[in-house]
């Protein structure tokens, strides 16, 4: 436990190598659910991708810049087009589902959806 | 360290030690594409055109990327004077004398340039062709590597397509024609010999898929290689002889010609060439995919390959945009 809590949530999960493993089982499993795939029908698939990377950095603890305000200008179409509650509670299950397959354990997968959490109301716009 | 020198077009500037490019540029006002400052978004690729870039500046990059020369400003602290170029950079670097010409069918002409000067391409890529007025248009190298100073086209004729027409009809043996250098990331790479690849293309998308298949065998690539070629009816299809006896003479690769309407005679599928793939294809864990054609073919074939497990940095894509002002 001492060994574990000096390292940072990052470090734990593996660094950038795991965002890697990450990023396309997660986005793979946003496509394929039909409660949020819409949001993505006209996106360009490799940038998409870049950018699922630099927001699962994020959520894993590490360097990121993150900005609220750059993620309210990205999502503000999809607020109008409905997106809710529901749909940002989908997309924590699908990154909590991609860290299972990955074998993660629980306890780093509920610190992953407590910084997730963190982006609720910029992607809502509220 | 001191300042370095960099070159990027006609400007010069000055990259100051501990700076990256991508702030140096935007210190000095030049228009450049950035958003995350650190190698995520990939909006910031320029290419080197004096060698290799800095190594760490080409983290995260596909590998067909970083053959070329590619690399992130964001992640760029030069070590050297350096001589860039923006990601579409499309001189006009050399021309070519036009030696064949030959119906494939109706609509599709085989074209072949000598060039005055070899040229080092990837079979896959395309170059942009230029006509004495200017008019210019971007067509596949349909040949592998062996020709450096031939390439041959795969050119279908549009309905009032300026510079199809005008190749099908009034070129004649003998023209010059300009020739930029080759350009995209659709092409074969010798990296993972044993591992499957997936082609499909619509109408003259065979083009680069053969290049790219001839240049696979040429380089003794041992995992299977299945090619979907599609069109709407067999007019479209063409090459279909030449493709079964290169099935025949080489057992890893295998021909699927499909048509999407119609009834399909002996050994053509019937059906869209990416649904025909797919329904034979169910899991594309570790396979290469290539696609060229149609770009709503290209986008939804892209996704469904994904979908069913390739991965995204190993899924090649080239659409055929038709430009607008074909159809003036």
């Amino acid at each position: 436990m001492s060994e574990s809590s000096s390292k940072t949530l990052f470090e734990q999960l593996g660094g950038e190598a795991a965002v890697d493993a990450a990023v396309d089982i997660f986005y793979r499993r946003v496509l394929s659910d039909h409660r949020i795939n819409r949001f993505f029908d006209n996106t360009d698939m490799d940038q998409q991708a870049a950018k699922q990377k630099a927001f699962l950095t994020m959520a894993f603890g590490g360097p990121n810049n993150y900005s609220g305000t750059d993620m309210r200008t990205a999502h503000a179409k999809f607020v109008k087009m409905g997106l809710d509650d529901s749909h940002f509670d989908a997309v924590v299950e699908n990154l909590a589902a991609t860290l299972q397959e990955l074998n993660v354990p629980e306890a780093l997968i509920a610190q992953v959806a407590a910084v997730a959490e963190t982006t609720r109301n910029d992607v809502l716009g509220r | 360290m001191t300042e370095q020198k960099i070159q990027l077009g006609e400007q010069s500037i000055l990259c100051k030690p501990d700076e990256s490019l991508l702030n140096a540029l935007l210190r000095e006002q030049v228009d450049i594409s950035h958003s995350c400052h650190q190698g995520a978004c990939q909006s910031c690729l320029l290419r080197s055109l004096d060698g290799a870039p800095p190594i760490e500046a080409q983290h995260g990059l596909k590998e067909g990327l970083k053959k070329q020369n590619y690399f992130l400003a964001c992640l760029c602290y030069p070590q050297q004077a350096m001589r860039i170029a923006h990601r579409h950079h499309t001189d006009f670097m050399t021309h070519g004398t036009v030696s064949a010409k030959q119906a494939l069918n109706a609509e599709t002409l085989l074209l072949t340039l000598d060039l005055d000067e070899p040229m080092d391409y990837y079979a896959g890529q395309f170059v942009n062709l230029q006509r004495d007025d200017g008019l210019s248009r971007s067509y596949s190298i349909a040949n592998n590597r062996i020709h450096s100073k031939q390439l041959s086209f795969h050119i279908r004729r549009l309905a009032g397509g300026r510079f199809s027409s005008w190749t099908h009809e009034d070129l004649n043996l003998g023209d010059r024609i300009a020739v930029s250098e080759p350009q995209g990331l659709c092409y074969y790479l010798p990296d993972k010999p044993d591992s499957p690849l997936l082609l499909i293309g619509t109408g003259s998308g065979l083009a680069p898929l053969a290049g790219i298949i001839s240049e696979a065998l040429h380089q003794g690539h041992k995992g299977d290689i299945y090619l979907y070629h599609g069109s709407r009816d067999l007019n479209g299809l063409y090459w279909v002889e030449e493709m079964q006896a290169l099935a025949e003479t080489h057992a890893n690769f295998h021909y699927h010609p499909c048509i999407s309407s119609g009834e399909p005679p002996e050994h053509v599928f019937a059906g869209r060439a990416n649904d025909v793939a797919f329904s034979q294809l169910p899991d594309l864990k570790g396979w290469r995919i290539y696609l060229c054609g149609h770009p709503d073919m290209v986008s939804n074939t892209k996704r469904q390959a994904f979908l069913k497990g390739a991965s995204l940095s190993d899924i090649y894509a080239d659409a055929f945009h038709v430009a607008s002002g074909s159809l003036d």
